[in-house]
């Protein structure tokens, strides 16, 4: 199994735990990774609100490099798997607009085609490797841990650009990892909400105040953390805690795990091989109870 | 088909009001609405259950509720499609609002914002001889705004007004979109440049988090936020670029244009304004914590490969030729 590698700015950046941790629990589920160098970032829904076809393009652009490897793309970001999937939405459905974006695209001789299906980490494991494969590689199960799950905006909205019609396993396939992994679901109606991140430059007191809304909400639940597969979320639910539990004047202390890390966790994978020891909000508590240290 | 309808009620005149769940079991036609289904146990169980509905038909608004977890009208939901694997419907009444009794919520805060964007057109440039003349074109632009039936749904999941009430919302924002976008509004050219002064400010248009609940929620289409990002591309285009907002994302576009990828250590930088050491000092404590777990960003930002080539682009479509 293989696919064209699309980290994301974050998971090379801010995150670089997440980067790590995929790429050890992709070695051990026989995921073979082929980066693209020359890949430019998705936009991040930002881009696009200053000029819409210009992100178009620039995705474009990375899923030719794709077509030319003749890979699909996966990626480990909520938000690049959304924009990817909005902006391959857009031009599948028009094959004018697509053609307009390849005339942008012939001056470095690249061509779209059209039969780019970028995929999450999470939907890949759902959807390519099956979990029962993920079930043979689990040595460490997480029981008695009870984890909430948290989505992010962009791998959940809108329902037509993401596919859920034909794949509404999507829809609860974290959950379905986490009982997997042999932990217990938080369930609470926050799971699919925003964490609050984009606003975060903007309105720092609205974008902490969402922060400490689910972190509050999973920790009065009983969880022992929360698990994301969107970078930007893990950002603003574990960097801006410490100032989410300023402004709700209660402590919380929820460490909130990269997905990978989850997985990681239960297939045995040390705490620092997975970069546990990064987080703002201690994850020590945590993996203490499952073993690892 | 036999179903368990469990509904939020709330009743304020007992003492120590508190909200609670009670389940309604009942048969229900296959071809039943979730309006049909609350109205017969109206009818036939608890004459007591409060809920605003009229037209049952999508097309008076007053239904809007939410509908396990997810708000949407109650007339436009076929009960078969609603149930899980139990035969159960989880109704509550729509957020954001204070809840007066059961599923009916006081929507004083809703018509405050729509009133607060002034929704009349409001011509600058100097009368016309005859009528106001606007083109086909930028009326079915429209038409999907218009669609609007003022059901609250979008308000109701609103992420941003679930913790701050001053923001102007999904509904208000579209509506404001409806008349900013509208050729007549505004002056000749149909810029309506102080209406979109006031949506830029604090509470306006870049407050919205873009997490997309509204256009879920939306019975009608209107699509509420795809209006917001239009708005904050008029209010680029007008010049109206000092906002932390509009910083944003035009720092976002100049570091995609200069390196390919995100300068996470220089976004917020550009975005409070290179000049604002108040603003920049406000990011200290969290830099200093994610220096010391090892989550800073690389001070020294690479570029991707090839990256002319995306720098040509961005320019180019940026700062197109003139035709």
């Amino acid at each position: 199994m293989k696919y064209a590698f699309f980290p994301g700015c974050v998971a090379r950046g801010g995150c670089p735990e997440l980067y790590q941790a995929a790429t050890l629990i992709c070695q051990r589920l026989g995921i073979e990774l082929q980066e693209m160098p020359g890949a430019s970032c998705t936009g991040a829904g930002v881009l696009q609100e200053k000029n819409e076809f210009l992100g178009d393009t620039l995705n474009a652009r990375t899923f030719a490099m794709a077509e030319n490897l003749g890979m699909q793309i996966m990626t480990i970001c909520s938000t690049c798997q959304g924009v990817m999937s909005q902006a391959n939405f857009r031009m599948r459905k028009d094959p004018e607009y697509l053609a307009r974006v390849n005339k942008e695209l012939a001056e470095e001789g690249l061509e779209y085609r059209g039969t780019a299906d970028p995929k999450h980490l999470l939907w890949v494991m759902i959807e390519d490797v099956g979990l029962e494969k993920l079930t043979e590689l689990i040595t460490r199960p997480l029981a008695g841990i009870r984890m909430a799950p948290f989505y992010g905006c962009y791998l959940v909205r809108p329902t037509d650009a993401l596919d859920m019609e034909d794949h509404p396993e999507r829809l609860t396939a974290l959950e379905q990892v986490i009982e997997t992994l042999g932990a217990t679901v938080v369930d609470f109606s926050g799971k699919t909400r925003c964490c609050g991140f984009p606003i975060l430059t903007i309105n720092e007191t609205n974008s902490v105040a969402m922060v400490a809304k689910h972190t509050s909400d999973v920790k009065d639940l009983g969880a022992d953390a929360m698990v994301t597969p969107c970078p930007l979320c893990h950002l603003n639910l574990d960097g801006y805690q410490p100032k989410a539990q300023a402004q709700a004047q209660r402590k919380i202390d929820m460490p909130i795990l990269h997905l990978p890390q989850a997985i990681g966790l239960a297939m045995g994978i040390s705490r620092k091989e997975l970069g546990l020891q990064k987080h703002i909000m201690s994850t020590k508590a945590l993996t203490m109870k499952v073993g690892a240290g | 088909m036999e179903v368990t309808v469990r509904i939020r009620r709330y009743d304020p005149e007992v003492e120590n009001p508190e909200s609670y769940w009670q389940d309604f079991p009942l048969t229900m036609d296959d071809s039943a609405t979730v309006l049909d289904a609350l109205i017969k146990i109206r009818e036939q169980q608890d004459g007591t259950l409060s809920l605003r509905c009229s037209c049952r038909s999508s097309i008076c608004g007053s239904c809007a509720m939410r509908i396990n977890g997810q708000a949407g009208l109650a007339c436009k939901t076929q009960v078969a499609s609603a149930i899980d694997d139990a035969s159960t419907i989880v109704i509550e009444p729509a957020g954001v609002m204070p809840v007066i009794k059961d599923l009916v919520v006081d929507f004083a805060l809703f018509w405050d914002k729509i009133r607060e964007v002034e929704p009349y057109l409001q011509p600058q440039g100097e009368e016309p001889e005859g009528e106001y003349i606007a083109s086909n074109e930028s009326m079915l632009h429209l038409s999907s705004v218009t669609s609007c039936i003022m059901c609250g749904a979008c308000v109701s999941d609103c992420t941003v007004m679930e913790v701050d009430p001053t923001f102007l919302g999904p509904a208000a924002l579209a509506k404001a979109y409806r008349f900013t976008a509208d050729p007549r509004d505004g002056d000749a050219k149909g810029i309506s440049q102080e209406r979109l002064e006031k949506l830029a400010a604090p509470t306006g248009m870049w407050d919205c988090t873009r997490c997309g609940e509204c256009v879920t929620a939306c019975p009608k289409g209107v699509a509420p936020m795809d209006r917001i990002m239009a708005l904050r591309d008029q209010a680029m285009e007008a010049g109206l670029n000092n906002s932390n907002g509009a910083r944003h994302a035009e720092a976002f576009v100049e570091i995609v244009g200069h390196s390919g990828w995100l300068n996470e250590a220089l976004l917020p930088v550009k975005t409070v304004g290179i000049t604002n050491i108040p603003g920049l000092m406000s990011f200290l404590p969290v830099g200093w914590r994610a220096l010391i777990h090892g989550k800073m960003p690389p001070l020294v930002h690479h570029n991707i490969e090839k990256v002319k080539n995306v720098r040509k682009l961005v320019k180019k479509l940026e700062d197109p030729p003139p035709e």
